[in-house]
């Protein structure tokens, strides 16, 4: 076996070659390399990111020593994006790593170009203005954009992009498409053939629970006027039935039937979020379209036509107790499905793309069979821009976090994290920075942290006084712990961007240090 | 000047006061410094985690560490490892990752231990302040929690006494998901307490196995656990053996075509056989991290402590939970022990049986240390000669004629099918000791 394969063997199972393959193509930008920068690129850099650009414009002081792994003694007096470089290319040499020695918020005024040729920027503790910035640079050239920011025992991480659309979001829970409450013909003549009256003990315990339910449906829908059971008394009923048909004790198919009767239970056709997908406006499709809505439009015809109301059938089944026979049999049922209902899409896709003036062919295969195994699971996440919010920000979520108490400590940090880079702006320091004018900090930071609250027309009051006094105790540090944590973060985001598997997180993540209840606030 | 200081970013956690601090928080210059010079704690594991929680306690303000591990640096470890390179391959994973730390934080001292858990002594443990736990095996935490554990002493009304206390942070990743924990024995659930939390593995039926395959996994456990047992009359199947991994994929593979099953490949088998967990660098630094300020915390009380279960999961979104579980007071590791009521004629045989009979116990095999001392050791070889004479001792008399006190033991406990290795804190008492025996073990079972 390859190396690489080997030593990505652990996070191969995650995201699989296709990830790995796409991670490995991505570039990457990181401002600002103090902890939080180094210590997100650190664990990106292990997984194989394709390259990365270090841009920072300070030299190494004894401080950071004590912060940031990624400098030592021989560093100080140096670029401290060429040292940061430099030990992260030790890291892995499948990486192509360079620095660009700027500040990065002269580097935002100076040269919005620069940020276009990456797939992602990761933009460390940014003051509020060079965030709004390159929010919009980002934004117009369609690059990622994830900020981080430690301080003290506080911190965010925030993703910003118009859009992220997700085919493999992976969930770790997902009721299986069986189709049990609406099976198609195939899978009935199937199901007609096997007698589950049979005297042999052996294969009366080997039918699987997708023929035990679909049979047992049958013969309550006669007797109840074709409808499921759905009160909980027609269910517990129907459980009732399926225990009387055992004929021993022992026998797991009848069990397993019974747990997974819920199944049967469920509503036909598509969940309410599918359907929220296929009717979001952007299945009117105009010639740049992505390919993703383009799959979408797809879906929504199909539905409406051959799928009967349906999205396409995943095609897999659940392990479940079976001769191995009558599951072989089964899953080739499935699978046959899945595949007609592939190919129906496929088609769907291709006349839409020929429709808007787009090459038929230019979604692969691979890629629209992927769509429909994925078709009830699709995710789309939006960001707003970061100065909207900063300007106007969901109010009635800012006051039900302010009266929460579950939410206080994190929706607190959040404005205070503002409230830091407006008194920084103010006085050319941040608060508690120095020691000596600790007093004076304090009633001016509530200041600005009351002032911010009063301009959303909302309360200060809410700010706790011991809040206010944490902030400026804590002095803008930026502690290696934190950072490492707040890194961690950022790195898994970008992993998920990246790879376009699995879910991002929505809102800003307001981390709480002092008791870990850190939260997301969707403002 | 401050700024010049290597501590610049952490003296402002540790000189300064603070509101939300721990209720024993003394800041100042001194706090840190002698966190710096007293402050011992030990790393458990030189891995995913282990790797991160030297880094992040060597820059949390910690100068003395250990750190234990029994592994050698594997190739599938470099995607997160960080602190090993390729050259390293084969190396102790305890001595490369200390001395690497060691290289660019000047000032730390880590004491690198290539051993198993199991191997040191209870002293051993008893040397530190702080353990710190980044395992990932089960069977490991619960060794480590019962030896913690027993250092914890009750007075005679069964409150735990805070400076016998040994903390442990215990940290643990899968993927994307993960958890960090504060376990204060006697005063939050340890380990075991909460051992619901990590239910047993489902094993597949070996008649499932044999006789109905249906998926990948059975064709793979079938060749690795029933064929390969026949065609390899007596050798053992080593799973870190390339060869004997191919020869149970293409047996596998043989099983599968049989059937008509798909899906079997080599990534899957090593998977099944090896019981692989995923693993990536960002999910381990976000729980060291957890752990490592914790870790501070508790050290220095410069912050309030994680009370005292925190989840991490970051599949679809971020969730971050923190739960507060509760002790279990009947705990057999951190509760006040089991008590056994003993007459002082009774020999250390014969207390040997009565474990293997106590209901709360039955522990087999069963080694015996008082206050360090062993009195019995079944193994190895030369200890168990060394303390064979004092079998037909009383225990009374081993114990130097004290009327109760604290005894640990291990042994072999069966738990239903399951036996394993186990370390027991016993409170032994002995009958009919005037005027010593206190009134709350008088009266017990």
């Amino acid at each position: 076996m390859a190396e690489p394969k080997v030593k990505y063997d652990r996070q191969l199972r995650i995201w699989g070659e296709q990830g790995q393959a796409v991670l490995e193509k991505a570039s990457l930008c990181l401002l600002n390399c103090g902890p939080t920068g180094s210590e997100t690129l650190k664990n990106l850099v292990l997984g194989g990111i394709g390259s990365i650009t270090v841009v920072d414009g300070s030299k190494v002081e004894v401080g950071d020593l004590g912060n940031n792994f990624m400098v030592d003694e021989s560093s100080i007096g140096q670029s401290k994006a060429k040292c940061v470089c430099s030990f992260l290319q030790e890291l892995n040499d499948a990486v192509k790593a360079k620095f660009v020695e700027e500040s990065p918020p002269k580097l935002i005024e100076s040269n919005p170009s620069f940020f276009s040729q990456f797939t992602l920027v990761v933009a460390t503790q940014l003051a509020e203005d060079s965030m709004i910035k390159l929010d919009k640079i980002c934004r117009e050239a369609n690059v990622m954009l994830i900020f981080a920011r430690s301080y003290g025992l506080t911190g965010f991480v925030r993703i910003s992009l118009k859009e992220h659309t997700v085919i493999e979001s992976k969930p770790d829970h997902f009721v299986d498409d069986l189709r049990l409450n609406n099976p198609w013909p195939e899978l009935r003549r199937f199901v007609e053939n096997i007698d589950l009256t049979v005297a042999d003990p052996v294969e009366h315990k080997h039918i699987p629970y997708v023929v035990i339910l679909i049979k047992m449906a049958e013969e309550w829908f006669k007797l109840h006027n074709g409808q499921l059971p759905s009160t909980r008394e027609e269910k517990k009923e129907f459980k009732e039935l399926l225990k009387s048909r055992m004929v021993s004790l022992d026998e797991d198919n009848y069990k397993e039937a019974i747990d997974a009767s819920f199944k049967l239970f469920a509503p036909r056709g598509i969940s309410q979020d599918v359907r929220q997908i296929i009717n979001d406006s952007s299945v009117e499709l105009h010639s740049n379209s992505s390919d993703f809505w383009v799959m979408v439009a797809a879906l929504k015809e199909f539905v409406s036509n051959e799928g009967g109301g349906e999205a396409p059938l995943e095609g897999s089944i659940p392990d479940m107790t079976s001769s191995t026979e009558h599951y072989v049999n089964l899953q080739k049922i499935y699978q046959a499905k899945a595949e007609a209902d592939f190919h129906s899409v496929e088609q769907r896709t291709r006349s839409l793309l020929k429709k808007i003036g787009r090459n038929s062919t230019s979604i692969s295969k691979q890629t629209i069979k992927s769509f429909c195994r994925n078709a009830r699971k699709l995710k789309i996440s939006r960001y707003r821009p970061i100065e909207e919010e900063f300007k106007s920000p969901n109010l009635s979520e800012l006051q039900k976090y302010l009266t929460d108490e579950d939410y206080s400590v994190a929706v607190g940090f959040y404005i205070l994290l503002r409230a830091v880079d407006r008194f920084a702006f103010n006085y050319n320091s941040y608060p508690g920075e120095f020691d000596g004018a600790m007093d004076e900090d304090i009633s001016r930071l509530k200041m600005m942290a009351y002032g911010i609250l009063s301009d959303l027309g909302c309360n200060g009051q809410t700010l706790t006084e011991d809040l206010i006094s944490e902030m400026c105790r804590f002095g803008a540090a930026e502690l290696h712990a934190v950072a490492a944590f707040i890194g961690g973060v950022a790195a898994q985001e970008a992993i998920k961007l990246i790879t376009k598997q699995f879910v991002p997180m929505c809102g800003s993540f307001i981390f709480n240090g002092i008791d870990h209840r850190s939260q997301l606030l969707m403002l | 000047m401050a700024t010049a200081s290597r501590t610049r970013d952490l003296d402002k956690l540790l000189l300064r006061p603070g509101h939300l601090v721990g209720p024993n928080f003394e800041p100042g210059p001194e706090l840190r410094d002698d966190l710096g010079e007293y402050a011992r704690v030990l790393v458990i594991g030189a891995g995913g985690l282990g790797c991160e929680l030297l880094k992040d306690l060597a820059l949390s303000g910690f100068k003395n560490l250990d750190v234990i591990d029994m592994d050698r640096i594997e190739v599938t470890n470099l995607n997160r490892q960080f602190l090993f390179r390729l050259e390293d391959v084969g190396k102790p994973k305890a001595e490369v990752a200390a001395k690497r730390v060691m290289e660019r934080v000047s000032g730390v001292n880590i004491v690198p231990h290539f051993c198993r858990i199991e191997e040191k002594e209870l002293e051993f443990y008893s040397d530190f302040g702080i353990i710190v736990l980044g395992l990932d095996s089960v069977e490991a935490r619960s060794y480590i929690n019962a030896v913690a554990c027993s250092f914890l002493e009750y007075d005679s009304d069964d409150n735990p006494r805070e400076e016998t206390m040994k903390p442990m942070v215990d940290g643990g990743t899968e993927g994307f998901k993960g958890h960090a924990r504060v376990i204060l024995p006697g005063f939050t659930p340890c380990f075991e307490c909460t051992i619901w939390l990590f239910p047993p593995q489902v094993k597949f039926p070996l008649c499932t196995l044999a006789e109905t395959p249906r998926t990948a996994a059975h064709c793979i456990e079938y060749a690795h656990l029933i064929k390969w047992d026949e065609v390899h009359s007596g050798k053992a199947f080593d799973p870190d053996d390339p060869e004997h991994m191919q020869w149970v994929y293409t047996a596998a593979v043989k099983r599968a075509e049989l059937f008509g099953i798909p899906g079997v490949t080599y990534s899957l088998t090593q998977g099944v056989v090896k019981n692989i967990i995923p693993a990536i660098a960002s999910t381990n630094a976000i729980i060291s991290a957890a752990c490592a300020m914790e870790t501070l915390k508790i050290a220095s009380g410069c912050s309030k402590t994680l009370s005292n279960y925190l989840t991490y999961n970051g599949v679809e979104g971020l969730h971050i939970k923190v739960t507060e579980f509760v002790r279990d007071k009947e705990c057999l590791v951190c509760g006040p022990g089991v008590l056994v009521e003993l007459e002082s004629s009774i020999t250390l045989r014969k207390f040997i049986n009565i474990l293997e009979e106590h209901p709360n116990l039955l522990l087999s095999k069963a080694s015996v240390t008082y206050k360090g001392t062993n009195l019995y050791m079944q193994a190895p070889p030369v200890l168990e000669e060394m303390t064979r004479s004092n079998l037909d001792l009383p225990l009374f008399d081993l114990m130097g004629k004290v009327s109760k006190d604290i005894v640990h033991v291990t042994g072999v406990s069966c738990k239903g099918d399951r036996k394993t290795s186990s370390l027991k804190k016993l409170r032994v008492a002995f009958k009919g000791v005037v005027g010593v025996v206190d009134m709350d073990t008088a009266g017990g079972a």
